[in-house]
């Protein structure tokens, strides 16, 4: 007697399918990876004793801090900066309209190496700072080199680059909040300085976010290049270190890993920051092609 | 309280193009007026000149006793600055098509912020009366839900009780039920309903025929941008003047 295909359902069972090839190109991985580590371990020009050694050493340690200050500073005034840029470029203002665009266009175009290196020797331009009011006459002045530090050229140039980098991406996510919602704020009664903080704001920072964390972790590595003009960050106190030792491998593991580390801290802040900010639209992690299912699951 | 609204020689040129050609229209307070007219006739813009979200390029628009966007001086309307016409949109609420619910808000932050923030109202006061706002459109278990949580029929109940947050005294609704899906009209119409009832000036473009005829005291009915008749509203559906309406009528039943 012939058996009908879907007699028997209730015993029917589901076989999952068996990626044999992520089984095979994991273990590939996994082997290659494992060459590489027991390489660094077994090599001894890696000089680890050196690295743990130098790690926490006291020039070292500074140079971090001095690294993060300078982090701190750029991403603060460089978005502050960013943000003012992006409301003159959004402004029906065509003069300021016309700077904002003038100012990204020249400081994006200057290597921040070169920016560097002007802000360093302004003085050859300016050698001397003064400000001076009609009537009352020269109310301040100073010698140029007196107040261009390594320290103050470095902040000037990292914030000028940051802020020309940052107002792009404040402005993309200002430009990807919809015309409706303004509208309803401007309905409900709220002042245009409200709906830029409450309303805009907080719905362009989903877009601004990845770009932004980007721009600060690019930013912190950035920082490496004031070393050039001799301020002790960590890349140059390790330098220091390796010029009197000429144990300049496990140095520059040295600097290395305290990038890792403190780009590593940026990264799991990111993420949290970027899921407050993301309330109210659903996961913000999960594959992309699954985001948006499920956006009236709990309709009634 | 309820405010009457007064329209004279109301134009409005979109880039060369007049969307309103010297519109006048009594609105009187406490009445539901619905606007009825095809795509491109003009009734949305004159909606949205109410609260200002247009600009005016001729005539005057007042609510109450408050001439809307502009300052006279003479036989000059003098602009007013953005932070005046925010104070006088205070007082006319507005519902949209697209619902426009704050996202990044929950259902009772979205009717309970507007009344905090800009009238500077007590937030345990405004968090009870937005609770019962919830109540009477029937969404009060959802309040701590994100709009995008909830349906458009249920979103666009929210979008009512958060205009109604700030006690207006004129509603303007911009094709309220066009957006959702044909099951879920009803809801949000009865929630209207219910509104008219209260006494509050309401102004509805919209294409329900339906809820025209049985809860609007007045009819509009716009064709390129001018007003071809009005009046009492089941008088006119059940007896049209004019033969555009007529043919209009005729199309849309």
């Amino acid at each position: 007697m012939s058996q009908r295909p879907d007699d028997d359902i209730a015993g029917l069972r589901i076989v999952k399918h068996r990626h044999w090839g992520r089984w095979f190109s994991a273990l590939i991985v996994l082997l290659l990876l494992s060459l590489v580590a027991t390489s660094m371990v077994n090599n001894p020009r890696f000089e680890w004793d050196v690295v743990a050694q130098n790690l926490t050493e006291e020039s070292i340690l500074a140079g971090v801090l001095m690294t993060i200050e300078l982090t701190v500073i750029s991403v603060v005034f460089g978005f502050a900066g960013g943000t003012l840029l992006a409301l003159m470029r959004l402004s029906s203002n065509p003069v300021l309209v016309s700077v904002s665009w003038a100012y990204t266009w020249f400081f994006r175009a200057v290597p921040m190496l070169v920016q560097l290196f002007l802000w360093y020797n302004i003085a050859a331009l300016y050698p001397q700072l003064s400000l001076s009011l009609p009537l009352v006459g020269e109310v301040w002045s100073a010698e140029t080199n007196e107040i261009i530090s390594p320290f103050s050229a470095a902040v000037l140039a990292l914030v000028i680059h940051q802020s020309a980098y940052a107002a792009e991406i404040i402005r993309a996510g200002i430009q990807s909040v919809g015309q409706g919602q303004l509208e309803a704020a401007k309905a409900l009664g709220y002042r245009p300085g409200q709906i830029f903080r409450q309303t805009v704001l907080p719905q362009a920072m989903r877009t601004i976010l990845p770009p932004a964390g980007n721009e600060v972790i690019g930013q912190l590595k950035t920082t490496a290049v004031v070393s050039v003009i001799a301020l002790q960050d960590v890349l140059y106190s390790a330098q220091i270190i390796y010029q009197r030792t000429y144990e300049v491998i496990p140095l520059l593991l040295v600097a290395t890993l305290w990038y890792l580390v403190m780009t590593s801290v940026l990264s799991v802040l990111q993420h949290y920051i970027e899921v407050w900010f993301s309330r109210g639209n659903g996961p913000a992690r999960g594959s992309w092609l699954r985001r948006n299912k499920g956006t009236q699951e709990s309709a009634s | 309280m309820s405010e009457s609204i007064r329209l004279r020689g109301v134009h409005k040129q979109f880039s060369g193009n007049t969307v309103l050609h010297g519109i006048d229209l009594d609105i009187a307070a406490g009445s539901v007026t619905v606007i009825l007219g095809p795509s491109g006739s003009g009734k949305s813009t004159l909606l949205r000149c109410i609260n200002h979200l247009e600009k005016l390029d001729g005539g005057t628009i007042h609510v109450g006793d408050t001439l809307i966007g502009y300052c006279r001086k003479g036989q000059a309307l003098y602009e007013l600055p953005e932070k005046a016409v925010a104070r006088q949109r205070q007082r006319i609420g507005m519902v949209f098509q697209q619902f426009n619910l704050f996202p990044h808000r929950t259902v009772l932050q979205n009717i309970a912020d507007a009344p905090i923030r800009i009238l500077g109202q007590k937030r345990a006061e405004v968090e009870a009366r937005a609770m019962q706002l919830l109540d009477q459109v029937g969404l009060a278990h959802r309040a701590q839900a994100w709009p995008r949580e909830l349906s458009g029929g249920q979103q666009q109940r929210v979008a009512i009780a958060r205009a109604l947050a700030m006690q207006p005294e004129v509603m303007l609704f911009d094709e309220p039920t066009s957006a959702l899906d044909p099951e879920l009209v009803g809801e949000v119409l009865q929630v209207m309903k219910q509104l008219a009832h209260s006494g509050i000036t309401m102004v509805v473009v919209t294409h329900e025929i339906g809820f025209a005829r049985e809860v609007a005291d007045n009819l509009v009915f716009m064709d390129n941008g001018k007003v071809v008749e009005a009046g009492d509203a089941r008088a006119l559906l059940d007896n049209p003047q004019h033969p555009r309406l007529r043919e209009f009528l005729a199309s849309v039943l």
